[in-house]
């Protein structure tokens, strides 16, 4: 789950490490207020879930609390990659002396968690890993450890060689960033940029944290950051129900179970010239429940031609998946064709389940998926 | 022989008083697995299916001999499960439970990579050694014993797959789903290293999907020192760049870990990609070792 900037900076002034707060804004009058209280130039940072904000036309700073209504007034309705801008953080604008990039991150191959720092902070890190790799120090993060004081003095070196009161004052906020990251489950946790004022403070003047969805169980502090009116209606009622669901163009609505089978399945539509119009899968240990709400979820769009069930159990029971769409069928108009393949755990009881009820069974996945598509067309 | 469990092995259920751990020591008894402990803490001194349930797994492990462990404990609690399980000595232990956290797994690997203890898992379907025993949650039904060894990122996928090779006449050495989260206690390379010095295993299918880089990995050890001949699926060639597919594992992020670039590995390393799973048992027989 990823969350907005003023919401990490939260998260991070808690832990102690500086940064500069600001207020948050959901028009343009009340971009032009805060700016007036604050009394000096100010910048308005769209908050949304993408990166590239300030390529994109989302961060502008501005002199004036004039300036600061017309920029939010721009920036609120913005999309920024395929998403919305709801509201600005309207913050004091800073003396920038310096720029750096730090951040951590799991790194998969090693299986640790990696902090990344560079003295070239400020713009794409990624273009600094692929062109300049060299001014990228990491340090991989012990996890019975965590961030050790000499891994952060050393990076904090390696940012600010000929300032050591700066540096010191990096050391203490790498070693919080080190805490945001492990505490609270954080996919990452990055600052881009960190700032030397021309006052030589510290600050961390941009703030990105994303959560481990699945460490959240822990965290129900961290659920409540949750920004609800970003989230597609589809997703959050997929969320809820504890499906994985994502909308694609085509025109086969499907259900399966498992994330290997459901990619799977999508595969092989595409290899027979179909197109799916979801991936959606159901989890382990389904209940009739789950089946209802992903079938409300996928008829949503108007574009399904054809429902297509791929089930095959293991922790799944076939009989759940069954009862649930015989439910469903039962009590609703669905209006498209429901073809059906199951096989694996209480596969019988489920055969004799479905009987009773209005839908094409399939006993192989290749004669599924082609009997679906050709419903599709016809 | 086959690889990490047989019909010696000696099997702990942690978690047994759920719906799930429940269920499945049923269905694993009725395989044939020796079944002999369950553990659930406060629940000690009860029965579940006729197995003694006892507060931790040392004491399981010292009334039966327990030497397997496998969990069906919630998320939060299975890195705990695991480090419990391995404390007191087990041999193998196959974590079922989905959505444990990352950063629990950090620590539980590096944790385990100096012990004894193989963990198989989180998030997977377990292992099946066909006639022999079964950890986990594959339906046994769909298997039958042979010289395939198969190992799997996934968990409903690796049964289609064991389903159509059971169809075709293939039987299987031993069946491994390592599960599909980014941080697994046993890897591609570690499967195949077992299977190519397992007598019992012919060929190996591998099915593996987007994300992270075991399947190139596992191309280099293939390519470099393995002797048997090996097949591949790869899921998630249509799957769109940057999305999440359920498995914390399958998010391809620029241009690495992507479905072309797994292919390719393999292919470079003499391996049979199939274009559809129903035609990995096809691609088996043309190998001619069975």
């Amino acid at each position: 789950m990823d969350i907005h900037e003023y919401q990490a900076k939260e998260l991070f002034e808690k832990s102690g490490i500086p940064i500069l707060r600001g207020e948050v804004a959901c028009s343009a009058a009340e971009a032009a207020s805060i700016a007036e209280r604050v009394g000096r130039p100010v910048v308005v940072k769209a908050q949304v879930h993408a990166g590239g904000r300030g390529k994109a036309g989302g961060v502008k700073f501005c002199k004036t609390p004039e300036e600061a209504r017309a920029n939010a007034e721009k920036i609120i309705g913005m999309q920024i990659k395929g998403k919305t801008v709801r509201k600005v953080l309207v913050v004091e604008a800073a003396d920038i002396a310096s720029e750096a990039y730090v951040g951590i991150t799991h790194n998969r191959a090693a299986r640790k968690a990696t902090f990344m720092v560079s003295a070239e902070g400020g713009i794409d890190i990624e273009e600094v890993a692929k062109n300049n790799p060299d001014a990228i120090l990491k340090e991989i993060i012990e996890p019975a450890l965590g961030v050790t004081r000499a891994q952060a003095r050393r990076l904090a070196y390696h940012l600010y060689p000929n300032n050591p009161a700066i540096a010191k004052q990096a050391v203490s906020l790498l070693l919080n960033l080190g805490k945001v990251f492990f505490t609270h489950d954080c996919t990452l946790t990055e600052i881009n940029p960190l700032i030397v004022t021309e006052q030589g403070e510290l600050i961390a003047l941009d703030a990105k944290v994303s959560l481990d969805d699945n460490g959240l169980a822990r965290h129900p502090e961290l659920e409540e950051l949750r920004d609800l009116t970003a989230e597609d209606i589809g997703d959050a009622k997929a969320r809820e129900a504890g499906l994985a669901f994502h909308k694609l163009e085509g025109e086969v609505g499907c259900i399966v179970n498992g994330a290997g089978l459901a990619m799977s399945t999508l595969d092989v539509i595409k290899h027979f010239g179909g197109s799916a119009a979801n991936f959606l899968d159901i989890g382990g240990s389904s209940n009739p429940q789950k089946v209802r709400t992903a079938m409300e979820i996928i008829l949503r769009d108007p574009n399904v031609r054809v429902i297509l069930f791929n089930i095959f159990g293991g922790i799944t029971r076939c009989d759940d998946v069954a009862n649930g769409l015989v439910e469903v069928l039962n009590s609703t108009e669905v209006g498209v064709p429901v073809v059906i393949r199951l096989t694996g755990t209480n596969e019988e009881e489920a055969q004799e389940i479905l009987k009773q009820a209005n839908v094409i069974t399939e006993t192989s996945m290749d004669g599924v998926i082609q009997r679906a598509i050709s419903l599709a067309n016809s | 022989m086959a690889i990490f469990v047989d019909k010696n092995t000696k099997v702990l259920v942690q978690g047994i008083t759920g719906r799930d751990g429940g269920f499945h020591t049923q269905q694993m008894q009725e395989y044939g697995t020796q079944v002999v402990a369950g553990v659930t803490p406060g629940k000690g001194g009860q029965e579940v299916h006729g197995v003694p349930v006892f507060n931790s797994v040392a004491e399981a492990r010292e009334a039966t001999g327990a030497n397997t462990s496998v969990i069906y404990v919630p998320a939060v609690f299975a890195a705990d499960a695991i480090l419990e399980a391995a404390l007191a000595g087990m041999d193998l232990v196959v974590c079922i439970s989905e959505g444990v956290p990352i950063n629990d797994m950090l620590q539980v690997y590096d944790f385990l990579k100096d012990r004894p203890t193989r963990l198989i898992g989180p998030n997977c379907p377990g292992i099946i050694t066909p006639g022999q025993a079964k950890v986990g949650i594959i339906p046994g039904n769909i298997c039958t014993p042979g010289n395939v060894g198969l190992v799997s990122r996934s968990g409903t996928l690796t049964y289609e797959v064991v389903y159509a090779l059971t169809l075709a006449g293939l039987g299987q050495s031993t069946c491994v789903g390592i599960g599909g989260d980014p941080v697994a206690g046993t890897s591609f390379l570690d499967c195949l290293q077992a299977f190519e010095a397992d007598p019992d295993t012919k060929a190996v299918v591998m099915i593996g999907e987007i994300g992270g880089d075991e399947e190139e990995r596992a191309a280099a050890y293939i390519s470099e020192k393995m002797s048997k001949p090996a097949a591949a699926y790869i899921a998630g060639r249509a799957a769109p760049p940057g999305k999440r597919m359920g498995h914390a594992g399958a998010i391809i992020s620029g241009g690495s870990g992507t479905a072309a670039a797994k292919i390719e590995a393999l292919e470079a390393a003499g391996v049979a990609v199939a274009e559809l799973p129903s035609s990995i048992p096809h691609l088996v027989q043309q190998m001619n070792v069975l």
